[in-house]
């Protein structure tokens, strides 16, 4: 099991990418130089009432210059709290955590959607393979260049203002495309659906789910998803998606 | 300087302990802490067979606390003896078993598969807001505390602690039923039960609707229960209920307490019962303390 690191990180630059949408670029020491793409870190207010660790996943990793970026929304307080943070301030995470996706040397789709995009940067650097990257957005969108320097770009937005007018399986067919393997991460309506186009053809498929956590490191059984067979740790038909998760072989999870 | 502590007759090192459900057996904050500074780790509930526990979203966070509604999910005794007893016993340090059930026999069949086990002490809970069955079903009543705690102390090998529920009109009257029914020791409090409710998607935050507040938030309420609860019983008591600090664990160990638990603090920083610990030891040399003896009840 690869090694777990709890530390102070400073905040190298963060910048607004999108409305709403933060960039934070971390030095870490050690979470850098362990963390894989699909992994998430805990990120710990510093403001007293807000106890539980925030957690969000690492968009890229900078392994020589030991620094991780992680890009989130602001959905509540405790975002808020980060995304006023200036250069220079630090802050407590703990991380690597979780599992990450598996490379493999197949054709693949990442498939991303909103603030589930940010993940499969770090992927994209990393897959060597031929990829194909299909990204909804609602409508302001962010990252697309960085994914651009990838591999071949496919965008959808709900409104209709950029690339496909629609959702991500709505790209692949307006483009014709196929793949053998499929990573995605985004809301559960999109992954429901991803997951239900994998099944009809018979491709490969993993996804990066996300639930409400406390303790991020499979200790208190918060965020759990429902498994196909019975897990092995947890004794029932339940995975914890902080541990042996947030990816999962679709066919593994009920959700 | 004296840390140790006496807990129905077994002694902890220190009076530092983990709360029930917070800890998991230990395996996953032994990468942070290290369990042979504790004074006991207690363990997650277990029940004599697995259960699922609730639906998600089990987890909300409140203004200085959290909600949870996990609903005592647990692998069932056959796995927990089999592997999470052995992982402890590397340890030094004490194991506290936290038993559930749905029915006083399966609090029964729990005890006994654990009689010969490798353990310290056992903490029943009678005191989960979020199960149907069993739990705060037991909790809330003078005579079922009573009732149920003969049953277990029957088939018991090794002391009986009772943990307590905060969601009751007097818990003197539920300790004093605790003790009368030959419980060793009590531990309070429980989360109180509360509701969160999503105004943006006009929701409840958590799937079981209610769910358990923990946290800094029920400290005050906490150390008013283990104060009046030390006045009514000769029992020891192990206080819990939002201590996030040392400074947060001495204040129970002078309501009372004679051993405190950590349990959502462990959220915050996974290494916190390590400085709680510390801290303790700080403020006893602080203001010339050699036993720590000395502090518990201090305040009358």
């Amino acid at each position: 099991m690869a090694e777990k690191y709890k530390e102070q990180a400073v905040i190298i630059r963060q910048e607004e990418i999108s409305y709403g949408v933060y960039s934070m670029w971390l030095k870490t020491e050690q979470v850098a130089g362990q963390a894989k793409p699909g992994q998430f870190v805990s990120v710990y207010c510093h403001e007293g009432s807000r106890l539980l660790p925030r957690p969000i996943s690492i968009c890229e990793i900078d392994r020589e210059d030991r620094a991780i970026r992680i890009v989130y929304r602001v959905v509540g307080k405790g975002t808020e709290e980060l995304s006023q943070m200036r250069t220079g301030r630090c802050l407590d995470i703990v991380g690597p955590l979780g599992n990450g996706f598996p490379l493999k040397d197949k054709k693949a789709f990442l498939i991303g959607g909103g603030i589930g995009i940010p993940p499969l940067l770090e992927l994209a650097k990393e897959l060597k393979s031929e990829k194909q990257m299909v990204l909804g957005y609602r409508d302001s969108m962010f990252l697309q260049e960085e994914f651009k320097k990838q591999g071949s770009l496919y965008v959808a937005t709900e409104d209709g203002s950029y690339g496909t007018d629609g959702n991500v399986l709505d790209a692949i067919r307006e483009n014709g495309l196929n793949a053998e393997i499929i990573y995605a991460c985004g809301p559960m309506p999109m992954l429901r659906a991803v997951k239900a186009y994998a099944k009809e053809r018979g491709i490969e498929c993993w996804l990066s789910l996300e639930e409400r956590m406390a303790c991020g490191i499979g200790a208190c059984l918060g965020c759990v998803c429902k498994s196909k067979e019975r897990d092995s740790h947890t004794n029932v038909n339940n995975k914890r998606i902080c541990k042996e998760g947030p990816v999962f072989r679709a066919e593994e999870v009920e959700f | 300087m004296n840390t140790k502590v006496n807990l129905a007759g077994v002694t902890l090192k220190n009076p530092v302990m983990t709360a029930s459900g917070t800890f998991g057996s230990g395996a996953e904050f032994a990468e942070f802490a290290d369990l042979n500074q504790l004074g006991a780790v207690v363990t997650k509930g277990v029940a004599n067979v697995p259960w699922e526990g609730n639906p998600t979203p089990r987890i909300a966070e409140t203004y200085g606390g959290m909600l949870n509604a996990v609903g005592l999910q647990n692998p069932g005794i056959d796995l927990f003896v089999e592997r999470d007893i052995p992982f402890l016993t590397k340890y030094d340090t004490k194991i506290i078993v936290n038993v559930c059930g749905r029915t006083t026999e399966d609090y029964c069949e729990v005890v006994r598969r654990l009689a010969n086990q490798p353990i310290d002490l056992l903490e029943i809970n009678i005191s989960c807001p979020n199960v149907e069955e069993g739990g705060i079903a037991f909790g809330q009543n003078p005579k079922s505390v009573e009732t149920i705690t003969r049953e277990v102390k029957k088939y018991a090998k090794q002391p009986v602690i009772m943990k307590l529920s905060p969601n009751v009109t007097d818990i003197t009257e539920i300790a004093k039923a605790a003790e009368a029914g030959g419980a060793d020791a009590l531990s309070l409090i429980n989360t109180i039960t509360g509701m969160k409710i999503d105004i943006h998607r006009r929701t409840f935050a958590l799937a079981n609707k209610t769910g358990g507040l923990s946290g800094p938030a029920i400290h005050p309420v906490a150390v008013r229960m283990v104060y009046q609860t030390a006045q009514a019983v000769n029992i020891p008591i192990i206080g819990m209920g939002g201590i996030l600090t040392a400074e947060d664990a001495v204040e129970m160990i002078l309501a009372g307490a004679t051993a405190i638990s950590v349990g959502t603090a462990n959220f915050r920083n996974p290494a916190v019962t390590m400085e709680i610990v510390e801290g303790i030891r700080d403020y006893m040399e602080q203001y010339g303390v050699n036993d720590i003896q000395e502090l518990i009840g201090a305040v009358k």
